[in-house]
């Protein structure tokens, strides 16, 4: 077996060699730090390491997986002594810091090529100050899972406009059940809330404008957002004291149906088919349509790979993301995460969930936002989700809320 | 003189110099590595704290000094002052710790059969980890399946939210933390009881003195230093209450949790912080208000050293 799978690798690379002429043979070491311990992220990346090392049999590849939330805190130390080559991160304005810094190796050149065009729905994510600073291995819907049983009991089909969804919620609520489960104790989740009630209202040019600290959050449109908001908190479609919750200790109400729907990314599959749910009384559908005629945008959170400054072999390091980028790795890794490839010649999954996700966002008119607190100054991120949780459970706080929110953007762009 | 002193000299000089100094140099030497620790990891931070508190610095790029700015920005923060009034709230409530832990030790300070497995009983709240005491406290509060809501439903009361409400939260934290607080003390007030004299409270018996009295007059003088420490410990125990407050609510219900030293982890070293400036502004008020108490003890402890 062990002699198969080496001729096979030999196979691979001679093949590679034949397509690639130009490509010298890369040596030395490669150290990659990907930023996620789990299961499937790890077989994942362990995956295409696999595969490049065939490809490349004389680099040393040194793997090094760390925590997803360790690595939020360690990513400042790496960068600036004893950086690895390649780096798990995230797009948006969470690369700020590091750019800012001159911490992440300007990739501009890898966009240039055929990648950049395979690639093109995540470029502006993937872009500050007009140059490419990574590349996107997967990312995921966000939307609404629900349970199609109990839609199917009360005669409902899943709602397309805000007055639909709000009619439904109402029958649901008739029902004894609640319409939506959340848990804001870690507030992030509001965030996901925000995102869609104002991408819905106002569309994705404003939302970018107001994320990006450019709109006053007591203009009379954000107002307008919240109010959306608290038509479904005035008719109670939220479940109770959702602040003592985090997002997995609210999958239960879901799953013995308490309550109906849960807005959350795609990673909510996962426990929710642990705990029993299946294809058949799970559901999928996008965000009902608010204002009328504005281009549908989605939340699509994207996870990427970056080149620090400091590397020692950048150039097994854009190898390495032009291979992570390809096609052909791009369904490989996906397959496993269970979310989206990027490229946009890459095969999906026949998942039920990544299939609708794909449908939703490949179709996605307006634009991808990445979320709230990947698209806002970090600051404003944690003030604006506190300020979230806060509305959910005082809506009458709003002006005090808005004024605070406001104080911080005015700081964050004075600076 | 010169006569007398010189063959002395001569024979001191023979000892060598660390034969001579060996009794002064000696407490020194083994006091050397706790100063230097002490002062590179916890009197050159302080400075630095000081020193940072004038930047604006996120950790990586380049500080910019901003003057007295940080400290501006404090004076109008809502969050530091909700930090502030939860620190004074922890101050405050956390030092029944001190007479409830001085309730259970005089109530196990008795001979009876099987006293020591009470006592450990007692004391289990301090050997395990704050964090797993946080972590039982929040099953215990969740109002899905929590036993706090039956609990108090037997009594008639309406269930509670207490760590979602932000008019609860932080009572509810402190009665986490309270739990291994106690225990805490009646350790030092146990071994306070032990050193008590019999013969005083034997007289004090013969003057007809019992209950109330005797404990007043006869055995809490005698406790006094227990006290004195048990005091000291709470006081910095409620101003650092760091642990509860991340692994319970991580400041939550939109930072209506938050006590000084979590603000400031969040500021400065969290997921959306590395305002590092400021942090260390909060850090600088913080480590200024533990030197107020710091400094009242030291000052009573000099003081009845000097009158005994």
């Amino acid at each position: 077996m062990r002699f198969t799978f080496k001729g096979a690798a030999a196979m691979l690379a001679l093949t590679t060699a034949l397509a690639l002429p130009a490509s010298a043979e890369l040596t030395g070491d490669l150290r990659i730090f990907f930023n996620d311990q789990n299961p499937a992220p790890r077989a994942a990346i362990e995956g295409a390491v696999e595969r490049f090392q065939a490809l490349h049999p004389g680099l040393n590849i040194d793997l090094t997986l760390i925590d997803r939330e360790a690595n939020k805190t360690q990513i400042r130390n790496y960068l600036t002594a004893n950086a690895p080559d390649v780096n798990g991160w995230y797009a948006g304005n969470r690369m700020r810091p590091y750019v800012s810094a001159g911490l992440f190796e300007d990739v501009s050149d890898l966009w240039e090529g055929p990648m950049g065009e395979e690639l093109a729905s995540t470029l502006p994510a993937l872009t500050l100050d007009g140059k490419q600073w990574g590349v996107p291995y997967s990312y995921y819907q966000w939307g609404i899972y629900y349970r199609e049983d109990i839609y199917a009991e009360l005669g409902l089909t899943p709602a397309a406009t805000w007055e639909e969804e709000k009619a439904n919620c109402q029958v649901i609520l008739d029902s004894g059940r609640k319409c939506y489960a959340i848990g804001s104790r870690h507030p992030w989740t509001t965030g996901g809330w925000f995102d869609y009630l104002n991408l819905r209202t106002h569309g994705y040019d404003f939302h970018m404008e107001l994320t990006a600290g450019e709109v006053a959050w007591t203009d009379e449109r954000v107002r307008e957002t919240f109010a959306k908001w608290r038509e479904l908190l005035d008719m109670g479609a939220f479940i109770d004291n959702p602040t003592a919750y985090d997002w997995q200790e609210a999958l239960p109400f879901v799953v013995n149906g308490e309550a109906t729907a849960y807005l959350m990314g795609n990673f909510v599959v996962a426990p929710l088919k642990e705990a029993g749910l299946t294809d058949d009384n799970l559901g999928f559908y996008p965000f009902p349509e608010i204002t009328p005629g504005i281009p549908r945008a989605e939340d699509a959170p994207t996870d990427t790979l970056h080149i620090p400054a400091q590397a020692q072999n950048k150039e097994a390091a854009r190898a390495f993301l032009l291979y992570v980028a390809s096609a052909e790795n791009q369904a490989l890794m996906n397959e496993i995460l269970g979310q989206l490839p990027i490229n946009s010649t890459a095969e999906v999954g026949d998942d039920k969930f990544i299939q609708a996700g794909f449908e939703m966002l490949s179709t996605a008119p307006g634009g991808i936002a990445q979320f709230f607190d990947r698209d806002t100054d970090a600051e404003m991120a944690s003030v604006g989700m506190e300020g979230f949780q806060e509305f959910m459970m005082f809506p009458d706080n709003l002006d005090e809320i808005l004024n605070r929110l406001d104080a911080v953007r005015q700081r964050v762009a004075a600076r | 003189m010169a006569q007398i002193s010189e063959p002395i000299q001569t024979t001191r000089d023979s000892r060598g110099w660390w034969a001579r100094n060996q009794m002064r140099a000696a407490p020194w030497l083994f006091l050397a590595p706790g100063i230097v620790f002490f002062a590179v990891y916890v009197v050159l931070p302080i400075f630095q704290s000081f020193h940072i508190s004038f930047y604006r610095w996120d950790g990586l790029g380049e500080a910019t000094p901003v003057g007295l700015d940080n400290y501006r920005q404090l004076l109008d923060d809502r969050a530091f002052y909700v930090s502030l009034r939860n620190n004074l709230t922890w101050l405050l409530l956390y030092l029944l710790a001190i007479p409830a832990g001085l309730m259970i030790a005089l109530f196990l300070n008795q001979q009876i059969r099987g006293m020591r497995l009470y006592k450990s009983l007692f004391f289990f709240p301090f050997v395990i980890s704050q964090v797993v005491v946080g972590l039982v406290f929040v099953w215990f509060y969740n109002p899905a399946i929590g036993l706090w809501n039956p609990l108090i439903g037997l009594f008639g009361f309406a269930p509670m939210n207490i760590l979602g409400n932000p008019q609860t939260v932080t009572y509810g934290i402190i009665a986490a933390g309270l739990w291994p607080q106690i225990a805490y003390c009646m350790i030092l007030y146990l071994t306070g009881l032990n050193a008590v004299d019999p013969e005083q409270v034997e007289a004090a018996r013969l003057d007809g003195a019992k209950g109330l009295k005797m404990l007043w007059y006869v055995i809490l003088p005698q406790l006094r230093p227990a006290t004195f420490i048990a005091v000291v410990v709470t006081v910095i125990g409620a101003l650092r209450s760091f642990d509860m407050v991340s692994v319970m609510t991580r400041g939550g219900p939109f930072g209506s949790s938050r006590v000084l030293a979590y603000y400031m982890f969040e500021v400065s070293l969290s997921e959306y912080g590395f305002r590092m400036g400021y942090g260390a502004a909060i850090a600088v008020v913080l480590f200024l208000i533990m030197l107020v108490y710091i400094a009242f003890f030291l000052w009573r402890m000099w003081r009845e050293e000097r009158e005994a």
